[in-house]
C-alpha cells in the first residue's frame, strides 16, 4: 500500500512536469555549476588536454621554439626501456600495495574489532601514520632500514648472530620493501573502513550460524567476508588506483634506486622535470594518465560485479 | 576427578584466550609503531655524533628540546608553518563551498546533460592531474609559483572528490525541506545556503578532514608548482632533508618530523571520536 501511493504521487509528478518544469529548473540554477565548473576546466581539464598535445613537441628548458616532433618521445622511451619498466614498476608497486595494506588493514580490523579500551587506544595509535606526512615516513623507514640500522640489530638481537641486510639496497626485493612501507602508513585508513563495514554486519546474522556450530573460521569465511564486498571494493579500488599515483614515501626512502628498480612513473616525471626535459615528463605523465584510466574501470567494474553475485 | 577438573581447566582456557587479545593487540603495537617512533625519539634526541648512525639506543644526553630550537632556527620552519595555512585554508574553503554549490544541482536535477557534466566532475577522483602542463598553464596565465595557482590547482584536484561524496548526500535530504522555504518565498541562494549548507555538516567535515590531510601533507604537487618560491612545511622538511648542509643529520630531521607532526597529532587527538566516526561513515554505504 506504502509503495501504490507513492506511485500515485510520483505519477501526478510527471503530469505536471511540463508546467512545473521551467520552474523546477529555476530552483536549482546551473548558475550554482559555474564556479565549479570553471575552477575545474582551468586547473583540471585544461592540462589534462594538453597533456595530449605537449607529449608530441619537443618542448624543453634547453631551447625557446617548441615544435612538433610526432611519437618521438613514445618512441625513444620505448627503446630505451624506460616506459616499459617505469610502467611495470608503478604497476607492481600498486598492486602490492593493494595487497599488502587490505590484508594489514582486515587483519587489525578483526584483531580490534571489541570495543575494549585497549583496542580504541590502538585504532587510534594505528591512524597515526595515516596523518603524517608520506615523506616524513619514507625518511624514518630509510633510517629503520640501513644495513647497519635499527631493524638488523633487532633480527640481529633476536636470531643471535650479526644481520646486514640492505633492505633498500636489492634490485628484487626493495619495490617489495617500498610497498610494505606505503601500505603500512595507509593500514590505519583499511583498519577503520573495515571496521565500520563489520559493524554493518547485523548480529542476528551471526548469531545464527553460530547456533547452527559455525566456528570463529567458518564466520568469517562464509558471512562476514561476503557482506564485506563494499568496504572490499572501496579499499582495494582506492589503494591500487592511489598508489599508481604514488611518490613520498618512495622518493624520501630509495629515491627509485638501487639501479632504478623501484622508480614509479611520478619519479621519473619529478626527475626529468627538474632536468629541463619538459617533453620527456609530460609522455611519461600522459603514460600515467591512460595507465589509470584503462585500469580504474574495468577494476571498479569488476569489484562491483563480486559485490552484486556475493 | 576429571568433572572437578574440567571446570578449572576451561576457566583456564577462558583466562588466556581473554588475555590473548589484548597481549597481541599490545604486541603488534610495539612492534609496528612502536619501534618506529621510538626510532624517532631516541634519534631526535641526540647529538649529531651519536646521531651519525640511527639505532635504537638510548642517547647518552637527552637534548630534544636543543634539537628542536635548532631545527627552528636554522631551516625556516615557521615561515614554512605559516606558508602551509596560507594554502590549506583557502583551498578547503574553496573546495567546500564550490563542491557543494554544484553537488546540489548535480543531486536535483535529472537529464542526459546534467549527468555528462556530473561524471566529467568526478572523473578526477581516480584520473591523476597532468602535474607538467598545470605547471605550463600557470605560467601562461601568469600564477606560476604564486599561491593563488598552488590553491587552484589543489581545488581542482579535490573538487571531484567533494562533489561525489556531497552529491550522494543531497540525494539523501528530503525535497519538501526546500519546497518549504521556496513556499515563503526564498531565492535559490537563500535555500541552499540557510536549507541545504546547514545540513551537509558531517559529510562536509568528513571532506574537510581527508583533504587537510592530503593537502598539508602533499609535497610532489608543492614541488612543481611552488618549489623554491614558497615554502610549505613538507616542501621545507624536502629540502632539510636532501641539503648537503644537513646530510646524515637525522636529529635534525626527525626533530623536523616531530615538530611537524604534533600539531596534527593534537588536533588528531581532540577531534579523533568525530573524525573516526566521520571517516568510516562516509565509505561504505
Amino acid at each position: 500500500m506504502g509503495t501504490s501511493q507513492v506511485r500515485v504521487r510520483s505519477s501526478t509528478r510527471e503530469a505536471d512536469a511540463p508546467s512545473t518544469g521551467r520552474r523546477r529548473r529555476q530552483d536549482h540554477p546551473a548558475t550554482f555549476l559555474v564556479p565549479a565548473l570553471v575552477v575545474l576546466v582551468v586547473f583540471y581539464f585544461v592540462p589534462t588536454v594538453l597533456n595530449f598535445v605537449y607529449a608530441f613537441t619537443d618542448w624543453s628548458s634547453f631551447k625557446s621554439a617548441i615544435n612538433y616532433v610526432g611519437a618521438d618521445n613514445f618512441i625513444s622511451l620505448f627503446s630505451n626501456g624506460t616506459l616499459l619498466s617505469d610502467l611495470r614498476t608503478t604497476l607492481i608497486f600498486a598492486i602490492l600495495v593493494a595487497i599488502f595494506q587490505n590484508l594489514f588493514g582486515l587483519v587489525l580490523a578483526l584483531l580490534l574489532e571489541k570495543d575494549t579500551r585497549v583496542n580504541r587506544a590502538a585504532r587510534v595509535a594505528f591512524f597515526i601514520p595515516v596523518m603524517m606526512s608520506a615523506l616524513a615516513v619514507g625518511y624514518i623507514f630509510q633510517a629503520l632500514l640501513k644495513p647497519d640500522g635499527a631493524l638488523n640489530a633487532i633480527l640481529g638481537f633476536v636470531s643471535g648472530h650479526a644481520v646486514s641486510t640492505a633492505w633498500l639496497g636489492s634490485t628484487t626485493w626493495t619495490i617489495v620493501v617500498v610497498s610494505l612501507i606505503q601500505a603500512w602508513k595507509w593500514m590505519g585508513l583499511a583498519m577503520l573502513i573495515y571496521l565500520a563495514g563489520l559493524k554493518t554486519i547485523s548480529e542476528d546474522v551471526l548469531e545464527a550460524a553460530r547456533l547452527d556450530g559455525a566456528n570463529w573460521w567458518e564466520t568469517l569465511r562464509r558471512i562476514r567476508l561476503p557482506l564485506l564486498a563494499p568496504a572490499v571494493t572501496f579499499n582495494v579500488a582506492t589503494a591500487l588506483l592511489g598508489s599508481m599515483n604514488g611518490f613520498d614515501t618512495v622518493q624520501a626512502s630509495t629515491k627509485g634506486g638501487p639501479g632504478g628498480t623501484t622508480e614509479l612513473l611520478n619519479i621519473f616525471i619529478f626527475r626529468t622535470f627538474g632536468q629541463g626535459l619538459f617533453a620527456q615528463a609530460t609522455t611519461m605523465s600522459l603514460a600515467l594518465f591512460v595507465m589509470v584510466a584503462l585500469l580504474a574501470f574495468p577494476v571498479i567494474r569488476v569489484l562491483r560485479r563480486r559485490e552484486e553475485v556475493l | 576427578m576429571s568433572i572437578f577438573e574440567s571446570p578449572a581447566r576451561s576457566g583456564h582456557q577462558r583466562a588466556v584466550r581473554r588475555l590473548a587479545q589484548p597481549a597481541a593487540t599490545i604486541g603488534l603495537v610495539a612492534i609496528l609503531l612502536g619501534v618506529p617512533f621510538w626510532l624517532v625519539i631516541v634519534t631526535a634526541s641526540k647529538n649529531q655524533a651519536e646521531a651519525l648512525n640511527p639505532n635504537l639506543a638510548l642517547p647518552s644526553h637527552w637534548q630534544l628540546f636543543q634539537n628542536f630550537a635548532e631545527v627552528l632556527n636554522q631551516g625556516r620552519m615557521v615561515p614554512a608553518f605559516f606558508g602551509s595555512l596560507l594554502i590549506l585554508v583557502p583551498s578547503v574553503a574553496g573546495v567546500l563551498i564550490l563542491g557543494s554549490m554544484a553537488a546540489w544541482v548535480f543531486g536535483r536535477r535529472a537529464g542526459k546533460r546534467v549527468a555528462a557534466g556530473y561524471a566529467l566532475a568526478i572523473s578526477g577522483i581516480v584520473l591523476p592531474p597532468a602535474v607538467v602542463m598545470i605547471v605550463l598553464l600557470l605560467k601562461e596565465i601568469g600564477l606560476e609559483g604564486t599561491p593563488l595557482g598552488m590553491i587552484g590547482v589543489y581545488m581542482g584536484m579535490y573538487l571531484s572528490t567533494v562533489i561525489f561524496f556531497v552529491t550522494g548526500f543531497v540525494r539523501t535530504i528530503p525535497r519538501e525541506l526546500e519546497e518549504a522555504a521556496r513556499v515563503d518565498g526564498a531565492s535559490p541562494a537563500r535555500v541552499f545556503f540557510s536549507v541545504i549548507l546547514p545540513l551537509l555538516g558531517p559529510t562536509l567535515a568528513t571532506a574537510t578532514i581527508l583533504i587537510s590531510l592530503f593537502i598539508w601533507n602533499d609535497v610532489f604537487y608543492a614541488l612543481f608548482v611552488i618549489g623554491g618560491r614558497l615554502d610549505t612545511l613538507p616542501l621545507n622538511l624536502y629540502q632539510v632533508a636532501s641539503a648537503g648542509l644537513y646530510l646524515n643529520n637525522w636529529q635534525s630531521i626527525f626533530a623536523y618530523i616531530i615538530l611537524m607532526t604534533l600539531p596534527l597529532l593534537v588536533v588528531f587527538m581532540v577531534m579523533q571520536r568525530r573524525i573516526i566516526s566521520g571517516i568510516t561513515s562516509g565509505a561504505v554505504k
